[in-house]
C-alpha cells in the first residue's frame, strides 16, 4: 500500500501547531468540497484532506503517525512494521470507534496504521451504507434522445480480517431524455452497502463540451454563419438542432449577433426548451482580383453608408 | 416519492428518478431520502433554502430539485461546519457561480479573435 504523507496533504511542516493543522485543513475543505469544487478530482482531494485532518488533529493519533519516521515519501510502498497487534487494532494499538461506514471513507494505509477494528459491544444497530454521488459526462445528443449508459463505480470489499479490497462494480443506467446539466438522477440501493442495506446513488449529469451547440437549462444556443447577402436579402437556409436539420427563414435585414428563437428546439421536457441561432456575418476572402473588383463595386454603390455613423467618429 | 420511471435491472437498464421540478416528494419521503429530521427541514424552510408547495408542514410537497438542495445544504453544513444561515448563503452564492459560470462560456463563444494593431 502507498504510503501517506498527510502534512504534504495539508500544506504544512511536520512540526506545525495544532491551530496551523486545523487552518489549513478548514482552508483546504472549502476549497475541495465536492459541492464548492469544480476541479474534477475534488472528491479524492477533498477524502484526502479529511483522512489527513483525522489523524493530525489528534495528538495520539499524530503521535503514532510521527513514529512511523520521516524518511517515508509520499506514494512510497509501505508495509507496518512487524510485531504490532495488526487486524483489529493497528500496530498503534488504538482502539477504534469509527463506524464502518467511516472508515470506508479512509485509505487502506490509515487502516493499517490505526486499526479497523471497531468496537462490537452488544448490538449495533443494523445502519444503511453511505449515500454515493457520482458525476456522469453526457453528449448533448443523449440528453436529447436519452441514453443508456455503462458506469463503474469504486466498491471496495472488507476481507474478514478487516483489511480492505480494491474493487469496482458496473452498473447500466438509463439516462432519460431531456435532462439537463448538473440535475441529479437517484438511484435508490445503488449506493455504498452497509448492515442494513446499500445507500442511495446520486448520479449528477455534467454535458461534455459540444462542437457546435451550447446548453443553458433547457435551452439550446448556436451561432450561425451567414453571408453578407443571406442576411440582407432574406434567405432560407439548413441549420443543426439536436432533433435533425431543420430550414430556418433569415428575415431580410438581419444582422450580426441578431438571434432567432426556434421554439420548442432545445432539450425535450413538459415544457421543452428553445434553440436560439445567433447570426454571424461572414464575408468571403478577397483573395483574387474578381472578388476585389466586386467588393469595390459594392463600396461605389453604397458610397454614403457609415456604420458609424453613430460613433461620431 | 411519485415514481415515473420503474426501478429494476432490466436489460435497458436500471432507471432511476430524475431530480427535477416534474419529482414530487412529501415532508417524509424528504426526511428519508436526505436523512433530514422534520424539524431540520422547517429550519431550512424557515431559512428560506427549501420552497415547499402547501401551507401546513404535513402536507408540504417539495420538488426534486429541492431533494439536491436539502443534501447539498446538510453536506455543506456538516462538512465544512457551516450553521444554517451560512449554509443558505452558500448555497445561494454556488447557484450564482454557476449561472455565472454557464453565462460567461456562453458569451465567451461571441468573442471574437483578437490581433494587436498600432494606431
Amino acid at each position: 500500500m502507498e504510503y501517506k504523507d498527510y502534512y504534504k496533504i495539508l500544506g504544512v511542516p511536520r512540526d506545525a501547531k495544532q491551530d496551523q493543522i486545523k487552518s489549513a485543513y478548514r482552508k483546504l475543505a472549502r476549497k475541495y468540497h465536492p459541492d464548492v469544487s469544480k476541479e474534477p478530482q475534488a472528491e479524492q482531494r477533498f477524502k484526502e484532506v479529511n483522512e489527513a485532518n483525522e489523524v493530525l488533529k489528534d495528538p495520539d493519533k499524530r503521535a503514532a503517525y510521527d513514529a512511523l519516521g520521516s524518511g517515508w515519501q509520499a506514494g512510497q510502498d509501505f508495509r507496518p512494521p512487524p510485531g504490532g497487534p495488526g487486524g483489529a487494532g493497528g500496530f498503534g494499538g488504538f482502539q477504534q470507534d469509527f463506524s464502518p461506514e467511516d472508515i470506508d471513507q479512509f485509505s487502506d494505509f490509515f487502516a493499517s496504521v490505526f486499526g479497523r477494528g471497531f468496537r462490537r459491544e452488544g448490538p449495533q444497530p443494523r445502519q444503511r451504507g453511505m449515500d454515493q454521488t457520482t458525476r456522469i459526462q453526457i453528449s448533448l445528443e443523449d440528453a436529447y434522445q436519452g441514453a443508456t449508459r455503462q458506469i463503474r463505480l469504486d466498491d471496495p470489499r472488507r476481507r474478514l480480517d478487516g483489511s480492505v479490497e480494491p474493487n469496482s462494480r458496473t452498473l447500466n443506467v438509463r439516462i432519460p431524455a431531456g435532462v439537463t446539466q448538473g440535475q441529479q438522477i437517484r438511484l435508490a440501493g445503488q449506493g455504498s452497502p452497509g448492515g442494513g442495506g446499500r445507500g442511495d446513488l446520486f448520479l449528477e449529469i455534467d454535458f461534455a463540451p459540444h462542437p457546435m451547440f451550447r446548453a443553458e437549462g433547457k435551452d439550446i444556443y448556436l451561432t450561425l454563419p451567414i453571408t453578407p447577402w443571406e442576411a440582407a436579402l432574406g434567405a432560407t437556409v439548413p441549420v443543426p438542432t439536436l432533433g435533425g436539420t431543420v430550414s430556418l427563414r433569415i428575415p431580410a435585414g438581419s444582422q450580426s449577433n441578431q438571434r432567432l428563437r426556434l421554439k420548442g428546439r432545445g432539450l425535450p421536457g413538459k415544457t421543452p426548451g428553445d434553440a436560439f441561432v445567433q447570426f454571424e456575418i461572414v464575408t468571403p476572402p478577397a483573395s483574387d482580383e474578381p472578388t476585389r473588383e466586386a467588393y469595390r463595386q459594392l463600396a461605389e454603390h453604397f458610397g454614403t453608408f457609415n456604420p458609424r455613423a453613430k460613433l461620431g467618429a | 416519492m411519485t415514481q415515473r420511471t420503474s426501478s429494476g435491472n432490466a436489460p435497458f437498464g436500471i432507471e432511476g428518478i430524475l431530480l427535477d421540478e416534474g419529482t414530487v416528494v412529501s415532508v417524509t419521503e424528504l426526511t428519508e431520502v436526505c436523512n433530514l429530521s422534520v424539524s431540520q427541514i422547517k429550519l431550512m424552510v424557515g431559512e428560506g433554502m427549501l420552497h415547499p408547495h402547501g401551507t401546513q408542514p404535513e402536507h408540504w410537497c417539495f420538488s426534486g430539485l429541492e431533494i439536491q438542495r436539502a443534501r447539498r445544504a446538510l453536506r455543506l453544513q456538516q462538512d465544512l461546519e457551516l450553521n444554517l444561515a451560512g449554509a443558505a448563503l452558500a448555497l445561494e452564492l454556488l447557484d450564482e457561480v454557476e449561472y455565472l459560470r454557464n453565462r460567461v462560456r456562453l458569451l465567451e463563444q461571441h468573442l471574437g479573435r483578437l490581433t494587436d494593431v498600432e494606431p
